[in-house]
């Protein structure tokens, strides 16, 4: 049957209401306040002007952007590299076991994540459990600082993200025929050649998806880094949240949310290109 | 074929069972030497999962297979000098046309050189030169075939396992294809196994055909005798189209209710016992005056008739038997009786026609 253009209206309408209300207009306010000048008592001063954006690229600030690239660039690989083995396991498990198994992997989903979060504060300090247990098994010197420096906040980050790369992954393994894993054996190929030139380059598209996953959300997360860097982490999320609320310099803060929705934007796109190439290219 | 070629592939009493369903039930073939060899039967009847077990994806619960002598149970899919064309293709679709076709030998580490020509040659073969860069997305349904064709051609199997190679594609396209693949298999001199549910098909196509029902073995023949002369009534009902009586046999015939209907009774079948006798629409013919003696001839009364075109069938009530009895007269005969519904006639057909098997 098919749908007239009020049916169709009627139908993308609270959707695109939502979005619009919610996303673009709100964005829109930022983007024009990032055009403007913080007011001598807070508050801002309507003159337009591109000084915000300049501040933005000063090495000061530029070497936060790159700093919170690395750190969510990290989190993104380990994440994956995490991920794609159990995503694989998964997949090849027997069909009843793979709710289960998907379930469990979305588990922590059901606890907060400020509790989650708080709870490696508790494993990872000083009078902390891993410490602790190091004592137990005889360890003697003076206990191991592990919380509060990058190599924490990467932990949280992929502890947290791990399971959507899992689901991205496991979804774009399922999507392939079944039938290229025997298809590939009968060709002559072993099962780690099948591996690295059937299954792997097919993936391509679940990898960029989770990859680009992790680094938008780290990139631009303030509470990870804020806890388990102890405020000595300072990624571009907590600049912004103190732009915003600290310093309360409103348009600065507006500029350094749109150079950071630009860097995600690219990404999104790059993830799009390599999606669609992995799918055969469409017809061109 | 008239000489006996040599056994390649021997299937000595396979049978495998899937937790409590049983596939394939004591099967024995022979595949001979450049043969193309058809596996028939409706779905379910296990002709995938024995052609699944000559590729090496299923171990047989009972029985060997033996590859020109040898037993090959233990040698994995892929050290198999056997390749499948997938019912799906399964083609690698971020590969182009020529990365698939290359992909077997590659695996074979091969030198780049001999790969390259070997690759041009098989392109030639199936007409794929010119769609040798695009990725099978941009592939018509023909030639996606044919990329998978030569993609397991390329590697000079012993023996060519094809599931159901023509299912995808659209009728004309499929009847040019039964040709087509005729002709590629003349031509490279590979064995080939074929499995289908297509029974017009495995006619067209086969040197010989083995038809299964229920993971058994029904009947192996060339699609003559396969066709003129059905085992049972399974394969007789299966393959083309066939009217039955069912009675008891006696000397030189079948007793159907007071008619004798007359015909060769097998060896096997005693007198007296339960059986059927049956015939093809196309022996039937309408009886116009005289008939030979050794003819059967039966009264009746038209209640359809259907028109083909090339021909026309019609159906014929008869006092022996329940179901309509189907006629296939010619263009030629039709136009000659000018059938009209409920008009009575005669059929009769030669004794030599009748076919006795056991019901």
């Amino acid at each position: 049957m098919q749908t007239s253009r009020l049916q169709t209206a009627v139908l993308i309408g609270p959707g695109l209401g939502w979005l619009a209300l919610l996303m673009v207009v709100p964005c829109g306010l930022v983007f024009v306040l990032s055009f403007f000048e913080r007011g001598v008592y807070g508050g801002i001063d309507y003159v337009f002007n591109f000084g915000n954006f300049a501040r933005a690229i000063d090495p000061l600030y530029l070497n936060i952007f790159f700093k919170s690239a690395r750190i969510a660039g990290l989190a993104a690989l380990i994440a994956l590299l995490i991920a794609y083995p159990a995503a694989y396991a998964i997949s090849r498990a027997p069909r009843r076991h793979q709710t289960p198994l998907l379930f469990l992997a979305i588990l922590p989903f059901w606890s907060n994540y400020l509790i989650r979060t708080y709870a490696w504060i508790v494993l990872l300090n000083r009078e902390g459990f891993l410490n602790q247990g190091f004592e137990l098994l005889g360890y003697q010197g003076e206990p191991i600082n592990m919380l509060y420096n990058d190599g924490a906040v990467v932990l949280g980050l992929v502890y947290n993200y791990v399971p959507f790369v899992i689901l991205a992954i496991y979804s774009s393994i399922t999507r392939l025929d079944p039938e290229i894993w025997e298809a590939s054996q009968d060709l002559g190929a072993t099962r780690f050649r099948t591996f690295y030139r059937v299954i792997l380059p097919q993936t391509v598209p679940g990898i960029a998806a989770g990859l680009v996953f992790v680094f938008v959300l780290s990139i631009g997360n303030f509470i990870t880094p804020d806890l388990l860097g102890g405020g000595r982490v300072q990624m571009v999320g907590n600049l912004i949240y103190d732009q915003f609320l600290t310093a309360r310099d409103w348009p600065f803060g507006a500029a350094l949310s749109f150079v950071l929705i630009g860097i995600m934007m690219v990404l999104l796109f790059l993830q799009a290109v390599l999606a669609n190439r992995a799918q055969g290219g469409g017809r061109g | 074929m008239t000489r006996e070629a040599a056994t390649v592939l021997e299937i000595r009493n396979v049978s495998k069972s899937f937790e409590a369903v049983q596939a394939v039930r004591d099967v024995s073939l022979s595949i001979r030497e450049n043969e193309f060899f058809a596996l028939l039967g409706p779905s379910g009847c296990g002709k995938t999962t024995l052609l699944r077990m000559l590729a090496g994806f299923e171990k047989p619960s009972r029985g060997e297979i033996l590859l020109d002598g040898k037993d090959i149970s233990p040698i994995p899919p892929n050290r198999r000098p056997l390749n499948l064309m997938f019912q799906s293709y399964a083609l690698f679709s971020h590969m182009t046309v020529r990365g698939n076709i290359s992909y077997g030998l590659e695996m074979e580490n091969l030198p780049k050189g001999e790969i390259q020509a070997r690759v041009n040659d098989i392109l030639e073969t199936t007409r794929l030169t010119e769609a040798a860069n695009r990725r099978p997305a941009q592939l018509s349904g023909g030639q996606r075939q044919r990329v998978a064709l030569a993609r397991a051609l390329i590697k000079r199997p012993r023996v060519l396992l094809l599931d159901e190679p023509l299912a995808a594609l659209d009728k004309k396209l499929r009847e040019s294809m039964q040709l087509e693949l005729k002709r590629l298999q003349n031509e490279v001199g590979v064995t080939f196994v074929v499995v289908t549910h297509d029974q017009e098909e495995a006619l067209v196509m086969a040197d010989r055909m083995a038809v299964l029902k229920d993971g058994v073995l029904m009947q192996v023949g060339s699609p003559h005798q396969v066709y003129e002369h059905p085992n049972n009534k399974f394969v007789a009902q299966f393959i083309g189209v066939m009217n039955f009586f069912d009675g008891e046999t006696v000397d030189g015939g079948v007793k159907v209710k007071d008619e004798v209907l007359l015909g060769a009774v097998p060896p096997e079948l005693g007198r007296g016992q339960a059986a059927a006798i049956a015939v093809r629409p196309e022996r039937l013919e309408i009886a116009n005056g005289a008939m030979p003696a050794d003819h059967n001839r039966l009264s009746g009364q038209v209640v359809e008739i259907a028109y083909h075109g090339l021909d026309v069938t019609l159906s014929v009530r008869t006092p022996i038997s329940e179901q309509a009895i189907l006629v296939r007269v010619s263009a030629n005969a039709s136009d000659r009786f000018k059938f009209a519904a409920g008009q009575n006639l005669d059929i009769v057909w030669s004794a030599t026609h009748s076919r006795i098997m056991a019901s």
